[in-house]
């Protein structure tokens, strides 16, 4: 039932229409308005005010809902923040796995409430530490871990089993979630109380961030060998973090980081049904991963309707029954691409207001970044900023106590329909293009983000768009952010480790596990239980992704710009 | 000069963010210059090898995972190595201040970090080609 009648509109109408030929008119007159259009961040027009004419046909019911209840646009708990407040989670890694097992220590201390593991790039790659591959690499944007030693020394005293924790880590995810389920058993914990998150996304690493090794089609068999293991023997752990973050770094408009996000949802939906699994036995435990950027409105409209679609698509085309496979339950991290290397200390001020939109889009989780990541990895004292910042808005603000506190702001509804129309859209055009892995494979993501980063920055460029520091109130001063310092010595200790598991393993049992790791990928066999064993007798990352690139072969992937 | 200036932008390393390393080629293709990009996941040797083939005279590297004090050397050895002493090396990405007095000293001729607008990039092509700006 719309929530506005026929006859109050037509009266709005009227006074709407006086309005504009009488007082905005005379205004307009005296003083023409500062820019010529208004754009969101996402080069969406924004209108000069919102009335209940722009959403005439809102029906509530259909629309919203009630928090908790289907189809989620409010959020996915009854209570929001009023229960519990969503987990502050601040992504971290760097040099030697003590080094990280440090930092996490300290987030712990600081009244964090959840891990994040960041890898190195060959950790990302599937190398080991040494491996030619890797040079200048090691511990640069994250942790190393080579085996399973590494994974050991990274959660030394910190017990596995009661903290959750989230590995961003996706072409070789199979294998680090191994490392992590392996290390918590020794430590005495059964892993069917484990919680946590692989990303595990291989889609937008096609599509964005790039870190795929091997083709789509292998790629896509591993993340159903998890998501098959994780329903069986993983209750607790989210098998999938279907992650828009990425795309949206890579240049993506809201509306693109928001279709092509649930698009690669659906694909990995639909392979897991394929598989013969029961879409409410592993739909629950896939998880989400936005972005949230500078446009503040705007962002909280697309966790709104990333909730709704998801909902609706869940329930209506896929058949779930379980109110839980409906939910679309996700991360939050502020942009690292809108942060500027000018005048850092401001990137506490934008990450403050993105922070505040992930809030009030109704996140699980967040990661705020840190005033220095567009220099270099954070320092201790600017990941203490950044926690704090919402430590502030969780008990300073207020805006944690209410639910959904701009549901029905003409604005936010509108912007909230736009964005579900637009993903709809660009639904269609990867249906027609035959999905998204054919998507992949002729570069139209890659280009459509492409074409996107490109007038994003020209409007920088051109001055359409002011960012503080770059190209408007510039200043020329010296920038004095103290630089995280990594143990130089980090590189060898890490090395002579890696000789050291590989001398004192039994090497035998190793050539065994990879032996029968190689038969399994040939064959159709879930792969997570041959990693598993050889990962207990401390084969390497490298060791195992060798095996799987020699089965699986490398990916290319069209190059354009 | 009658002869369009030659770019090759590179992304050595295992680095896959590409997103800048791609508006730039586009803008200073748009700026007239003749651009050629790699792809991601080039080794300093293919970069060189890449550099001489295409006979450029601007080599473009893009690297965010804080390789680059490692990579660049390497780059700038392959480069000489093939006689390609004179082609202007810039370096883009996620670079901490107290690096760039080192890569300049090795002869790059300039870092650009994030909120750089592509003018700035050009201007820099210009003057270290000797060209005057029209």
């Amino acid at each position: 039932m719309p929530l506005f009648n026929e006859e109050h509109l037509q009266r709005l109408s009227q006074t709407f229409n006086r309005w504009k030929d009488t007082t905005l008119r005379k205004t307009l007159e005296r003083r023409p308005e500062r820019l010529k259009k208004f754009m969101t961040t996402s080069s969406r027009p924004v209108s000069r005010l919102y009335t209940p004419l722009d959403i005439a046909d809102f029906d509530y019911e259909q629309q919203l809902g009630m928090p908790g209840e289907f189809p989620f646009t409010r959020g996915v708990h009854s209570t929001m923040y009023r229960g519990r407040l969503w987990t502050m989670r601040m992504f971290a890694g760097f040099g030697t796995a003590e080094e990280t097992n440090q930092r996490f220590k300290y987030l712990l201390e600081q009244g964090q409430t959840g891990l994040s593991v960041a890898f190195d790039m060959p950790t990302l790659y599937g190398y080991d530490t040494d491996a030619p591959e890797a040079v200048g690499e090691f511990g640069k944007c994250g942790v190393a871990v080579s085996s399973l030693a590494d994974m050991e020394i990274l959660f030394d005293g910190i017990p596995m089993g009661e903290v959750s924790t989230s590995m961003t880590i996706n072409s070789p995810a199979a294998i680090i979630w191994a490392m992590y389920i392996v290390a918590a058993e020794k430590q005495g914990y059964d892993r069917r109380i484990l919680r946590g998150t692989i990303q595990n996304d291989i889609l937008k690493e096609f599509i964005a961030q790039k870190e795929f090794i091997f083709p789509p089609e292998p790629s896509m068999r591993l993340v159903t060998d998890t998501v098959e293991f994780g329903t069986h023997e993983m209750p607790y752990w989210n098998t999938i973090s279907i992650s828009g973050y990425h795309i949206r770094e890579a240049g993506a408009t809201a509306a693109q980081e928001l279709a092509f996000t649930l698009a690669d949802g659906f694909a990995y939906v639909e392979a897991a049904l394929e598989r013969g699994l029961d879409i409410d036995a592993f739909a629950p435990r896939f998880s989400f991963f936005f972005n949230v950027h500078n446009d503040f409105f705007e962002e909280i409209a697309k966790f709104r309707a990333a909730r709704r679609i998801w909902a609706r698509a869940m329930k209506e085309k896929y058949g779930a029954q379980n109110p839980r496979s409906w939910m679309l339950r996700t991360h939050a991290q502020t942009s690292g691409a809108s942060l500027t290397a000018q005048q850092p200390e401001n990137n506490i001020v934008r990450v403050a207001i993105q922070a505040l939109a992930a809030v009030l889009g109704g996140t699980q989780s967040l990661h705020t970044n840190s005033m220095d990541e567009a220099l270099a990895l954070p320092s201790e004292k600017a990941v203490t900023i950044a926690l704090r910042t919402q430590q502030i808005i969780a008990h300073e603000s207020g805006v944690a106590n209410t639910v959904d506190p701009l549901a029905g702001s003409y604005f936010v509804e509108k912007l909230t329909d736009e964005l579900e129309e637009d993903a709809n859209r660009y639904f269609r055009q990867i249906e027609a293009l035959g999905g998204v892995i054919r998507g992949i494979e002729t570069g139209y993501f890659q280009r459509e983000l492409a074409e996107s980063a490109y007038r994003y920055q020209m409007e920088i460029d051109n001055r359409e768009r002011i960012i503080v520091g770059v190209n408007e109130y510039v200043a020329e001063e010296p920038i004095e952010i103290p630089i995280l310092e990594m143990d130089p010595q980090g590189y060898e200790r890490q090395v002579a480790r890696l000789n050291r598991v590989r001398a004192e393993r039994d090497n035998g049992a190793v050539e065994k596990a990879l032996r029968e790791l190689e038969d399994a990928a040939r064959g159709d066999e879930n792969l997570m239980y041959p990693i598993i064993e050889a990962v207990k007798v401390y084969a390497t990352l490298g060791e195992m992704m060798g095996v799987l690139r020699k089965v699986f072969g490398e990916y290319h992937e069209p190059v354009f710009f | 000069m009658d002869r369009k200036v030659r770019v090759l932008v590179a992304k050595p390393g295992l680095d896959g963010h590409d997103r800048g390393a791609k508006v730039i080629a586009r803008a200073l293709r748009d700026a007239g210059y003749e651009v050629i990009y790699t792809g991601i996941r080039q080794t300093p040797e293919m970069i060189a090898e890449a550099a001489l083939q295409e006979d450029v005279d601007v080599v473009g590297l893009s690297i965010l995972s804080g390789a680059h004090m490692a990579l660049v050397p390497r780059v700038l050895d392959e480069l000489k190595k093939r006689g390609l002493d004179d082609v202007v090396v810039l370096v883009g990405g996620i670079i901490p201040d107290e690096d760039v007095p080192a890569l300049l000293d090795m002869g790059v001729a300039g870092v650009f970090g994030p909120g750089t607008l592509t003018s700035e990039i050009v201007e820099t092509i210009e003057k270290a080609l000797g060209r005057e700006l029209a």
